[in-house]
């Protein structure tokens, strides 16, 4: 008896798991989904998928912590600004480090 | 594998010949050639969707459903051949670029696979899911989004319908010939003329835009035809947007030539006379931006539904608040809160949509905090700039986006920088919208 509890809360320990992992990876999932479509919101400017042209800055292959860092410097004005300084303070900080996050993985234009 | 399933349903006449290609290479090559493109969408087609106008939000959702959908079927109907873009136009105008600088081809979107039909929407049956063009082809979805812009209320202005059909007043508010016309139009008058432009009454697509195209107009004649004047008609008490940027444009480049005159709205066009409600103007060259509304499509459909006027979609996803199936992008919406009818904004609301419509045709739920903001740049001289700028969140609460407070904002003052940012960022959205 005791022997079946016992196994019988492995399995459910096993199960939670599993289940956790699955959870996170549909977490995963839905952050990946909602970093590209927060990061497409700067594309009118800064390219797709942050391959700039023009004068605009490129954000593709930028490390997350140095644009983390440059957001931050627009938002207290130590980074002076045209445009930033008004369009960083729309974003919450999770979405900022979601943005910063994908446009790292992003290839830079040849 | 990379061949779509053909659904023999599917009324697709255009896209025939390009598919016959592919299977021709296919099979001259082998299965190696297929295999070798794993980079395009393999596996049957998740959905067929038809986008209806190939502007900043049509052209816009094609390209991100091809890009992030993948395997989605993606049709644009247009009735232009060339992208032709509102957003720098007005410099088209005043005489510093030419209507080739503004105008793109659709090439960049056939080149991910999205099927280019050049015609015109005659006809739309939402409950069979299908739409005829006026060739006769016939085009079915499982889902439709419409991005069909601004129609013109010319009966609101007595002889307005009539004086544009006879070239007498020009709009130029939809980009392309009318565009070429207003130019036209003032480098053939005589120095000493009177030139007037006609702001309908908000909402209108691109706020800031009349005044820009009066700071173009303005610099043209200023250097060009410095006799003449500018009259600015207002319908509106003051100046719409970056009010003070624009004032202190007029005053500090163009005082004597241009007159701005608020709660001047056109009542009547008469051979070159714009009859306001106390007086007559005349003028030499008459360009009256015309009241506006969705454009007629959007009534063809179905999906007009607040005020006569617009289309209400919900936010989460652009669907239609009047009929299913169908998502409504760009000028045409009812807009949330403070939202311009913007390009930017139509092409902010096509990457929503876009996000959408690939998780509804997959059965997954939808981005429950989508995110959409606005930049617009107005030249006020020949190289300065001026912006507006706003971010607007969602509100589960009340199923809106709503301006974030703090943010956003305008221009300290006119400048250089920003009318390069301006021309830059006309290149990065075209390239966006078109993949170009």
């Amino acid at each position: 008896m005791i022997h079946t509890v016992r196994h019988g809360a492995l399995a459910a320990l096993a199960c939670a798991g599993l289940l956790a992992s699955t959870q996170a990876s549909a977490q995963s999932a839905q952050d990946a989904t909602l970093a590209r479509n927060l990061a497409a919101t700067c594309a009118n400017c800064h390219g797709t998928n942050g391959q700039a042209r023009g004068d605009m800055k490129p954000l593709a292959g930028m490390s997350a912590d140095k644009l983390l860092a440059l957001l931050a410097d627009y938002r207290s004005g130590a980074q002076p600004a045209t445009i930033m300084h008004q369009i960083v303070k729309g974003y919450t900080e999770p979405q900022l480090k979601l943005i910063a996050g994908y446009f790292a993985a992003q290839k830079p234009k040849q | 594998m990379t061949r779509r399933t053909v659904n023999p349903s599917q009324i697709d006449p255009v896209s025939s010949p390009a598919r016959r290609r592919w299977l021709a290479a296919g099979a001259a090559l082998g299965g190696t050639a297929l295999a070798g493109c794993t980079t395009m969408a393999s596996g049957p087609s998740i959905g067929r969707v038809v986008v209806v106008g190939g502007g900043f939000g049509g052209a816009t959702a094609a390209r991100y459903l091809k890009m992030w959908g993948g395997n989605v079927d993606v049709t644009l109907v247009e009735r232009n051949a060339q992208f032709v873009s509102c957003p720098i136009s007005n410099l088209v105008v005043g005489g510093y670029r030419q209507i080739g600088d503004v105008t793109r081809g659709y090439d960049g979107l056939k080149a991910l696979g999205v099927k280019v039909v050049q015609g015109d929407v005659v006809a739309i049956d939402a409950a069979a899911k299908k739409l005829r063009l006026a060739s006769g082809t016939e085009l079915a979805w499982d889902r439709l989004v419409l991005s069909p812009g601004i129609g013109f209320m010319t009966n609101e202005v007595g002889g307005l319908q009539g004086a544009l059909d006879a070239g007498r007043v020009v709009h130029a508010w939809q980009a392309g010939a009318q565009t070429v016309a207003l130019r036209n139009q003032l480098t053939a008058m005589r120095d000493g003329g009177v030139v007037a432009i006609s702001i309908p009454k908000v909402p209108y697509r691109c706020p800031p835009g009349p005044y820009e195209r009066a700071c173009m107009i303005a610099s043209y004649l200023k250097t060009a035809k410095p006799k003449s004047k500018l009259l600015v008609l207002d319908a509106n008490p003051e100046v719409q947007s970056k009010k003070a940027l624009f004032e202190k444009a007029f005053a500090d480049h163009y005082k004597g030539i241009l007159e701005y005159r608020p709660n001047a709205e056109l009542k009547e066009v008469s051979g070159g006379v714009a009859k306001l409600e106390f007086e007559d103007v005349k003028a030499d060259v008459l360009n009256v931006v015309p009241p506006q509304r969705a454009a007629d499509l959007a009534r063809t459909a179905g999906v007009v539904n607040i005020n006569n006027r617009w289309a209400g979609v919900d936010w989460l996803t652009m669907e239609s608040t009047a009929v299913k199936g169908v998502h409504v992008l760009g000028d045409a919406t009812f807009p949330a809160p403070t939202m311009p009818k913007s390009g930017h904004m139509a092409n902010q609301h096509a990457k929503l949509a876009a996000a959408a419509i690939i998780q509804l045709l997959k059965g997954e739920p939808v981005n429950a905090t989508p995110v959409v903001m606005n930049t617009c740049y107005s030249f006020v001289t020949q190289r300065d700039v001026i912006h507006v700028a706003s971010v607007h969140q969602y509100d589960a609460a009340d199923k809106t986006v709503k301006p974030v407070p703090g943010s956003g904002g305008v221009s300290v003052a006119a400048n250089q920088i920003e009318g390069r940012y301006a021309l830059s960022w006309a290149e990065n959205i075209w390239a966006d919208m078109l993949a170009l």
